[in-house]
């Protein structure tokens, strides 16, 4: 007996729910031979403005909680990701990869997730400093999370660009609003399951498909974003990136690695979202020569 | 003078006969005052009316003269980035504030309301609520916001709620009244239609829905239902009647909806802050944001706007 095929609405992803785009407007996802491998919503700059807003409102709570505790939960993304294994490797060969290729980008992206859920209560002890003042003063130096970071994902790479930096983001304690791979969509949203079956709160990941022309300009432009890392390879679009970031003064990041190779993940990926708060608190001494204890 | 009270008496609506209210009706009539797509030029100016309809409000045990005048600052430079926004309608206080809040506004239009009658329970002698009152007008105040006796009305006596009201308007002077109806606790729509009825016979100014302290505050179901005694007390005498939900309004979309229910049930008479008014705290700030946008074009940051 044949059986009704059930196919896969591909929604986008705002705090922690999957709603569809705001604007009602979806544009056609085909593999190389010219089959229709989904409708994806085309996202409207009212969605961007949505997930900010769901952004900005998770950030609090998930900057706030324990290194440790973040840490766990993006192990728990992993382990998630590991359980969905074969079906990333077949959104991804259907989206033109071969088998071989797909089981290595699959790996690999479980693996780097591990490697920054591994870092989440290290950085601070490998990025911070004690500072040498010239008072009594014990002066050191912590980095704290920017806020909202906006992710302009690789058009390249379906999985592994769009792991690879929203990762290093949300390990350092930042919500963020990814706009996914405008060519190879489909795996954005189903690791935007991951993420809702992982214990990652609603709205530290925030995830949009559309076209980059559309979005790029609202989501650098906007003030309540407070970085943004561009993923893709045009030059004049990462020019006006940094032109539109210049309303409130955004950082803005060109990530461009080959993110299939192994160690294309570091910790200054993870430093680039932070900021650096330096204190200076009173002591009686300095140095320990002539300290009384 | 038997006779005369007799006639008055007459021209009175039977308080235990006030109309009752379709509450279904009412909620689709709301669905569709919400699908109603304001942009453009007439979302500018709804955000800028609603800007100028707004009482910023505070009513809390730790305010000091401080957290007052720092409120009226704000009440008349909303953001001065913004050089022709016009300032809010009022800032409404408690009474041993008002004197403090006349004074920071006094070159400006700025009103000053005072909540009164021992808000925001009401539980207290009539002669303390009236020495409240009368203390909030003698230090300056503009407005009389006062709380209903809920219980009394809960148990039927609504010749005690319409006495209390009238002994307040006559001490409120030349300030304006607005009455309290405190709907989140009057239970159901009919009661809300009987409270307004009360509330406007025995002499309001206004009718304002909430206090801002008991859940549910405003909501759009009982706004249109206090509206609705006030478009019928209009049809009936010819004499107006202003509005203010109070609480729970804190988004420049759910303003807009507002603005579109008095505009399509009493009509654009109302839509200016002599008769319509906004008690909110944080609804302004978003307005404003939602103002700036339409301005530069671009979606703001609360981080850019004063807090209070």
């Amino acid at each position: 007996m044949s059986r009704l095929e059930v196919l896969k609405t591909y929604k986008i992803y705002i705090g922690g729910q999957f709603p569809r785009t705001e604007s009602g407007r979806y544009y056609a996802v085909s593999d190389a031979k010219g089959k229709l491998l989904g409708n994806m919503c085309l996202s409207s700059r009212k969605d961007v403005r949505n997930a900010v807003v769901a952004a900005r409102k998770a950030f609090g709570g998930w900057s706030e909680r324990a290194a440790m505790n973040r840490g766990q939960i993006l192990y728990r993304i992993a382990e998630m990701l590991e359980g969905r294994r074969t079906q990333f490797i077949s959104e991804l060969i259907a989206q033109g990869s071969t088998k071989v290729k797909a089981e290595q980008e699959v790996d690999l992206a479980i693996d780097r997730i591990v490697y920054y859920a591994g870092w989440c209560d290290k950085f601070t002890a490998i990025l911070s400093s004690v500072n040498p003042v010239a008072s009594s003063h014990f002066n050191f130096s912590v980095h704290e999370p920017t806020g909202v970071v906006g992710i302009v994902a690789p058009n390249d790479s379906s999985l592994i660009g769009l792991v690879s930096l929203v990762m290093p983001v949300i390990a350092g304690g930042n919500a963020c609003i990814v706009i996914a791979s405008e060519k190879l969509p489909l795996c954005a949203i189903t690791f935007a399951e991951v993420l809702n079956s992982s214990d990652v709160p609603g709205g530290v990941v925030n995830i949009l498909t559309g076209t980059n022309k559309e979005l790029n300009d609202t989501l650098s432009t906007h003030m309540d974003i407070n970085a943004v890392v561009y993923g893709g390879v045009d030059a004049t679009a990462f020019q006006q990136l940094q032109s539109n970031a210049s309303v409130n003064v955004k950082r803005v990041f060109h990530q461009q690695k080959d993110w299939l190779k192994s160690d294309a993940q570091d910790l200054y990926m993870i430093a680039d979202t932070l900021e650096l708060k330096t204190t200076w608190h009173p002591i009686e001494n300095i140095g320990g020569a002539t300290s009384t204890y | 003078m038997g006779k005369e009270k007799k006639a008055q008496s007459e021209q009175l609506l039977d308080l235990r006969n006030t109309p009752v209210v379709d509450k279904v009706g009412v909620e689709e009539r709301i669905e569709r005052f919400q699908s109603r797509s304001i942009k453009g030029e007439s979302k500018k100016q709804g955000l800028r009316m609603a800007l100028n309809m707004i009482d910023l409000t505070t009513l809390e045990g730790k305010d000091t003269p401080g957290k007052v005048k720092q409120m009226c600052y704000k009440a008349m430079h909303l953001h001065d980035v913004q050089q022709d926004l016009q300032a809010v309608a009022a800032v409404c206080v408690y009474p041993s504030m008002v004197k403090i809040a006349k004074n920071e506004v006094k070159n400006s239009n700025v009103k000053v309301a005072s909540v009164s009658t021992a808000f925001p329970s009401g539980q207290a002698p009539m002669d303390v609520k009236l020495r409240d009152t009368k203390f909030a007008v003698s230090e300056g105040a503009d407005e009389i916001d006062m709380v209903i006796s809920r219980g009394k009305f809960l148990m039927g006596e609504y010749n005690f709620v319409y006495d209390e009201i009238a002994a307040i308007k006559e001490a409120c002077g030349k300030a304006r009244l607005k009455v309290i109806l405190e709907t989140g606790e009057l239970a159901t729509l009919d009661n809300v239609r009987r409270a307004s009825d009360i509330a406007i016979m025995a002499g309001a100014d206004f009718i304002k829905t909430s206090t801002g302290k008991v859940q549910p505050a405003a909501t759009m179901q009982v706004t249109y239902t206090m509206l609705m005694a006030i478009k019928d007390h209009y049809d009936r005498t010819g004499v107006m009647i202003g509005m203010k939900p109070a609480g729970g309004i804190s988004t420049a979309k759910q303003a807009l909806h507002y603005l579109v229910m008095v505009n399509e049930t009493l009509g654009s008479k109302w839509l200016t802050n002599e008769w319509f008014r906004f008690g909110a705290s944080s609804l302004a700030n978003d307005l404003l944001m939602q103002i700036m946008k339409q301005e530069t074009g671009i979606y703001q940051s609360s981080a850019y706007f004063s807090i209070d």
